[in-house]
Order: structure tokens, then sequence, then C-alpha cells
């Protein structure tokens, strides 16, 4: 009975039948007796023949190449230890991210609690994951803030091409750093701004599976914006009424 | 709820709370004496426990199981049943808990929220003696988190009382020597509960019910335990080594008596269809 059991992008569960018959199981799935069955919660895609199942959950396994942000535990010797979540710690050669010759003790340049972007230069299980900072964009980060979210959802914050993070930057007026461990930071011209691109997230997160949020992301932040506009309008109404009524003691 | 300021929190996040404070926002958009969502559910595990209840406050949520089993008085107290409340931080709950015996920070949740059960006199354990100096009631009230996302205090002094009022074990009476069953059920003797609360201080600034990340850049926090008179029957300071002013406690103790009642309701809402 070969053939394919379930439906573009549908949510599966593991052990669930996905294919039987001419196909090649591929990430997040495994076969058994010519059948392919998921081995995960997500969403199943079949390419060409291969059938595979993209998780919609999951904690950051570090690739080669990967951007991450992350933050320093542990300054030891000319190595610094960086938290990037997850089930590994990342380490950093002071090599690898200053320029020769430096001090000996190099917490003076970073120190325990700084946040760092950087790119995984090696991974394998057995050992790293190794950062660099060497290269365009990294470097260390000051002010802004570091919003959280699920490592499997940031191919969605960013978006086909850059879609929706650059629609998201565009209509807040913001800087931000997409760390694919799942830290974006966030540098926002006000507190109310970076408000509305947490929410945009936290929108992100909850219907990652679903289409077109790319238009209603932008819909909301535009609604939001507009009411923060009729806002900013009425305080100002109300500080020129104010005067007003100043002036007006002052001539009496 | 334990002293987390050794746990690297970045600059950038230590800087961006306090600078919300400063203009009068929490991380979380709450007011500074808001409550997360609370939720309290109970008789989670009515097959094993003679009373259980999970409190859910935000995304921390501590669940406590009531055990009533039978022996014998401590001897200074031969007319009145015994009261324990444990804790487990158990690794579920967060990456910051080991498994193993309960270390000190544990021990410290276990003994705050006793405290606030005990000093109260929530539980009238003269009313659990059966038999004078031999066989009284033995109430164990045992929390485990399961998730840590702050303030573990309160959650698990919600989920105990909660417990405790949903707990129903068999009465029992000496006959030739041998405890046996009336038949009838008892609910634990309960007189005045009392809730803590848990305020935390921040460079100037007191806010209650603190997030885990608020909990990572406090000076100390203070845990009141508040009963059904307004009294405070236990004050306890923790959660770190930063000083703070009596004017400070008072502010805190302010916001402890402006929200106390609602938390007692939602226990006893949670708790009222059980006969």
């Amino acid at each position: 009975m070969a053939g394919i059991f379930f439906q573009k992008r549908e949510v599966v569960v593991p052990g669930q039948l996905l294919a039987e018959g001419r196909y090649r199981p591929s990430v997040g799935t495994y076969d058994r007796e010519g059948k392919i069955y998921s081995a995960l919660v997500g969403l199943a895609e079949l390419r060409g023949n291969t059938v595979k199942v993209v998780p919609l959950e999951g904690v950051y396994i570090p690739r080669e190449g990967d951007l991450v942000i992350g933050t320093i535990q542990i300054v030891a010797g000319n190595n610094w230890k960086v938290d990037i979540g997850g089930p590994y710690q990342a380490s950093i050669h002071a090599n690898n991210a200053l320029r020769r010759p430096y001090d000996d003790d190099i917490s003076k340049y970073m120190d325990c609690g700084d946040t760092i972007v950087a790119e995984v230069s090696a991974f394998d299980r057995v050992t790293g994951p190794f950062l660099t900072m060497k290269g365009r964009g990294l470097r260390k980060l000051d002010d802004g803030m570091i919003v959280r979210v699920s490592p499997a959802k940031i191919p969605r914050i960013i978006g086909r091409r850059g879609s929706m993070i650059n629609m998201i930057k565009d209509n807040l007026n913001l800087q931000t750093v997409v760390g694919q461990n799942g830290r974006i930071w966030v540098r926002a011209p006000d507190v109310a701004r970076s408000r509305l691109a947490v929410e945009a997230f936290k929108m992100i997160e909850e219907q990652s599976h679903t289409s077109k949020l790319t238009d209603r992301v932008d819909a909301m932040l535009k609604e939001e914006l507009a009411k923060l506009e009729s806002k900013d309008e009425e305080n100002e109404d109300n500080e020129e009424t104010e005067k007003d009524e100043e002036s007006e003691d002052e001539i009496e | 709820m334990g002293d987390f300021s050794s746990e690297t929190i970045s600059h950038i996040d230590r800087h961006y709370i306090k600078t919300l404070l400063d203009n009068g926002e929490r991380i979380d958009n709450r007011a500074f004496d808001e409550y997360r969502d609370i939720e309290i559910e109970i008789g989670p595990v009515e097959a094993k426990a003679e009373g259980s209840a999970i409190a859910r406050l935000g995304g921390t949520s501590v669940i406590a199981g009531v055990k009533v089993l039978t022996g014998q008085p401590y001897p200074d107290t031969p007319d009145e049943g015994v009261t324990m409340v444990t804790a487990e931080l158990s690794p579920i709950a967060s990456p910051m808990f080991e498994s193993g015996p309960p270390r000190e920070d544990a021990i410290e949740l276990a003994r705050v929220v006793d405290r606030g059960v005990r000093e109260s006199g929530t539980v009238d354990t003269k009313k659990l003696c059966i038999e004078e100096g031999k066989h009284v009631y033995l109430v164990f009230c045992d929390l485990y988190t399961l998730e840590y996302d702050g303030n573990l205090i309160d959650a698990a002094s919600l989920a105990a009382n909660a417990a405790l009022l949903d707990t129903r074990f068999p009465e029992l009476k000496l006959e030739d020597d041998e405890l046996v069953e009336t038949g009838k059920m008892m609910k634990v003797p309960l007189e005045n509960m009392a809730i803590e609360l848990t305020a935390s201080k921040i460079g100037e600034h007191i806010v209650i019910d603190p997030h885990i990340r608020e909990e990572m850049v406090q000076d100390c926090r203070l845990t009141m335990a508040i009963d059904e008179e307004d009294n405070f029957t236990a004050l306890q300071k923790g959660g770190g080594v930063g000083p703070i002013s009596i004017a400070k406690i008072e502010e805190a103790m302010d916001m402890g008596l402006a929200r106390v009642k609602d938390l007692r309701k939602l226990v006893l809402e949670a708790t009222s269809n059980k006969d």
C-alpha cells in the first residue's frame, strides 16, 4: 500500500505513519520495514521523494556557521566559556576574538555577564562548540535587550530571505541581531517599540505553523503603532491645553 | 527564592530590567503590586494522597501532596499531632536544580512555607490527637516544584494551603490497643490560614511576585505570612545579601496587605466544592 499519508505541512506526532514505498526518510523521521514514520512532533514535508519532519519545538543543537548570541559565564586562562543555551556550553579562545598582542588578563576585554554575537566555528558531539568573533558583525553587545524564543521558531522569525524580520525592523525602526540559538538582540528607539517587537516574536512563536503569518504580524504592528501615535497626539494636545490655561491665569 | 545573585545574568538583561523599573515598568508589563495569573487545581493525585493541589503562578508551578499517617507525638507536646512541610526542587523545574538530597535552597523553601503554616496556627494540632502520649495523626505536606519561573515560595504556599483544605482521611480510634477506622472521614482541622506573599527589592524599587529574571537581579526579597486578621505571623528576608531599610519593609508590607485577601479568596474558591 504505497503512498504518502499526510497533507502538506500537517502537524504530525512521533510514531505517525508518513509514507510507504519509494520514499527516502530524512531529518526527523525513521524507517521500519519500508515504512517511514515521524520521530518528532512537527510539520511533515515532502521534497521530491524525501520525507522530512521539521520540529515544532526543541533545544538548540549547534551547527557550524550558525550565528549565535551568548553570555560569558567564566573566564578561564585564554578562553571564555559562553552560555548559548541548549545542552552544550560553548568556548571561545582569545585568538579568535582579539587582535594580538593582547593582555594576559583577558577579562579586561570581555568579562562575565557580557553578551556577544559570535559564529560557531566548529562542533561535533565530542568537542565544542567553539566560537569565533572574527567576522562581519561579530562583536560584544551593549544596551538594547535580549528576547528569548524557541530555537525551532527562528527560521520563521527570519522568514524567507529575511522577509519577516525585515518587515518587523521597518515597522518599528529597530536594529536587531537574530541568533540561531533562540536569542534575539533588539535595539528600539523607545520602550513601547521594544515591547511591540516582543509581541511580534511571541505571535510568530505561537502561530508559526500557520500561513500568511507575515501579513498578520504586519497588520498587528501597524494597528498597535497607530494606537501609539494617537496616544502621543492626545498627550501633546493635553499639554497644549494646559499651557493655554496657564497663560490665561497669568494674564488675569 | 534562593540566592541567585551569582548566577550569571547578562549585563544587558540586568540593565534592561533596572531601566524599566526606573520608568515604572516591569519586564512582563505588570504593575509593581500586581501578581501574575494564578490557577489552583485540587486533587491531581487523589488516588495516592489524602490531599493534593497544584498552584500555578504565571510560569511557576508547584504541586503539594498531603499524606496523613499515625505515629507517636513529640515528647514535649504529647496531646498534639504533628505537621511537617518538606520540599524538593526537582530538576524538571529548572536547569539550575540538581537531583539528590535537598540542598540549602530546598530546605529553605520547606522551612519558609512551614513557618507560614505553623506560626499562624493554621493547623490546630490539638485536634489531631488520638490518644495522648501514644497515638497522633502526622500530617505531611510534600512540595514538588514542577516549573520554576520565579517566586516558588508564594506558589508553594498556595499549593500547601489548598492541599491541606483538600485533605480527607479516615478517622481512627483506639479499640483494644489497636487503631480502627470509625467510618467517618475527617478534614485537617484548619483555623487561621496564613498566605505568604513575597516582594523583591531591586535598587530602590519593591515589586511583588518576582519573575525569575527579577529574582536574579534582586538585592534581596521579603516573604510575609499574613493571617485572616491581617496579622503578620512570619517574615523572612532572603534571596540575596543586599540590605533593606525599615521604610522599604513597610512598603512591602503595605503591598502584602493589599493583596492577601485576593489570594486567600482564590484558595477558598478552588477548594469550596469538596464536601
